[in-house]
């Protein structure tokens, strides 16, 4: 038994425009100032307002935003009382709202608490949340997680629970548009780790592996055209909706190794999320190898790659991987991100712990030990593929 | 030889394994705290076994079967009907998913089950390293 949860997605151009055909009385804008600088907030407020709507703004989310700045939000959303909670920007403010909204109906849930094991969180009953995605890339506005960052004692929280999910999902391509080719390249790393990832791990299903597949071939086929020309809103519109395709197949299976590698150097060296996971997806699916051959097979056949005969799929999936990681400019080994070899040996320990204390190593089809943990590490440093 | 379920020989093969899987070993260096297993029974099984294990920083200081269960108050309890359980024990369901749809249930502190489900899947890995006879 398992489930499949997903929101209500408004997808296309205009998508937005659905904000206006919403019933309440007064919402509540999580979002940050740069976002707000974008004149996106404005835009939300306008559709609110056709809608009848009065809307407070919270701009006050960081980047890896903490318990402490969601427990601002709240206090704020305890006096002004919306019915709705609309999240305006990339997976943080996204990730913050979801807390928000699930500590403003039960307050006596306090964030952290947040865990699979509760069910009947009963949520939705004094208000609902809408998230609005503003870049393609962690699909959080179809997500049921929520990663928060714990200031005062130095930790990730990496929350997840079926009923903390957005109830609607506004994935309009124009609000990407303004991503500069940098973040488009890197968040779209991201989206393809969680595709790849989803349709491979040991939770992949029948529901999920569709989306998964769809994303994957989007991605291969219009990111580098987002990077190349922003403007390109053909490429936009599929990358957008790529971000949210691979989010809702990924949540519903579960990421794996590339994850968890990406996550532990992000946490060390603070490497962007979206070029961790991409730059590590290439290495884990040699790694993985041949259990999961038949998958890399199908994936190469989805997007139109030769494998050539007596090469194994996965490394022509790697090799294809790291074609599309150059052409957007994305780092290839860890050495290429900048890291000296005196840190990088410096904090191996620590990169060895994050990664095998990651939850999503459960799914990876092929778990490294400790002593291949440190060797994956070494081979990614210098752009080694990996070979064990 | 098949060892039966819920048994003292049982918690002793396990306790084994547990000692001797590295992987167990490398999932749970931070593990703190004792666990009972409890099985109920259900349509299919007439009996209740606990078995108590006592878990530290990825080494297993005790295992024992357990008749009454308020003998010991361990930080943890895993508790489900025998068939939800032995879906587990023939690998046919994984453990983290289990808990997660509520098949099997866990009592204790959440936030440190949370930090380490592979320590959770490597000593399920342990239960299924020697082979297991149930009572009729």
């Amino acid at each position: 038994m398992w489930y499949f949860v997903a929101p209500k997605v408004v997808f296309g151009q205009d998508a937005l425009s659905h904000l206006a055909e919403l019933k309440g009385k007064s919402a509540f804008i999580v979002t940050d100032k740069n976002i707000v600088k974008l004149g996106f907030v404005d835009k939300v407020k306008e559709q609110l307002s056709q809608a009848g709507m009065q809307a407070a703004v919270f701009d006050e989310v960081e980047p890896d935003p903490s318990l402490q700045t969601v427990q601002k939000g709240v206090a704020l959303l305890n006096q002004y009382g919306p019915d709705l909670v609309v999240a305006v920007g990339g997976g943080s403010v996204m990730d913050a709202a979801k807390a928000m909204r699930v500590q403003y109906e039960r307050p006596d849930i306090k964030p952290e608490e947040i865990n699979p094991f509760i069910s009947d969180l009963g949520l939705g009953a004094k208000c609902k949340l809408v998230c609005v995605a503003t870049t393609s890339g962690t699909g959080a506005e179809a997500t049921f997680t929520i990663v928060l960052t714990d200031t005062a004692d130095q930790r990730k929280l990496s929350l997840i629970n079926h009923e903390i999910g957005p109830d609607i999902a506004i994935v309009d391509p124009e609000l990407a548009r303004s991503m500069p080719p940098q973040i488009t390249a890197d968040t779209g790393m991201d989206v393809l780790t969680h595709a790849i990832e989803g349709f491979t791990c040991t939770w992949k299903n029948d529901f999920t592996d569709g989306l998964c597949l769809k994303a994957i071939q989007l991605v291969f086929q219009y990111l580098s055209r987002a990077v190349k020309d922003g403007n390109d809103m053909e490429a936009r519109e599929k990358m957008h909706n790529a971000a949210c395709i691979a989010g809702i197949g990924f949540v519903n299976a579960l990421c794996a190794m590339a994850h968890c590698a990406g996550h532990s150097l992000g946490a060390v060296f603070h490497t962007p999320h979206g070029r961790s996971v991409g730059l590590f997806l290439p290495y884990t699916i040699e790694f993985i190898g041949e259990v999961r051959e038949e998958l890399w097979a199908e994936i190469a056949y989805t997007v139109k790659l030769e494998v050539p005969k007596g090469r194994r799929a996965a490394a022509t999936l790697a090799q294809a991987i790291r074609g599309l990681a150059h052409s957007v400019n994305q780092p290839l080994s860890i050495k290429e991100t900048g890291i000296s070899l005196d840190s990088f040996n410096t904090a191996m320990e620590k990169l060895i712990d994050n990664l095998m204390a990651d939850g999503s190593l459960i799914a990876s089809a092929r778990i490294p030990n400790v002593a291949e943990t440190e060797k994956f590490f070494g081979y990614t440093y210098e752009g080694k593929s990996v070979d064990f | 030889m098949a060892i039966l379920f819920g048994s003292q020989d049982w918690a002793d093969a396990l306790k084994k394994a547990l000692e001797t899987s590295q992987s167990y070993k490398e999932a749970a260096k931070k593990w703190e705290g004792d666990i009972y297993i409890i099985v109920e029974p259900d349509a299919s099984y007439k009996h209740r076994n606990i078995v108590y294990l006592d878990l530290w920083h990825g080494e297993c200081r005790g295992a024992r079967a357990v008749k009454d269960e308020n003998e010991k108050s361990p930080k943890y309890r895993i508790f489900g009907p025998f068939t939800n359980m032995k879906q587990i024990l023939d690998k046919k369901v994984d453990p983290v998913q289990s808990m997660m749809t509520g098949k099997i249930k866990v009592k204790g502190d959440m936030a440190q089950i949370m930090k380490m489900p592979r320590a959770a899947v490597e000593l399920v890995n342990c239960m299924t390293a020697f082979e297991t006879v149930f009572p009729d």
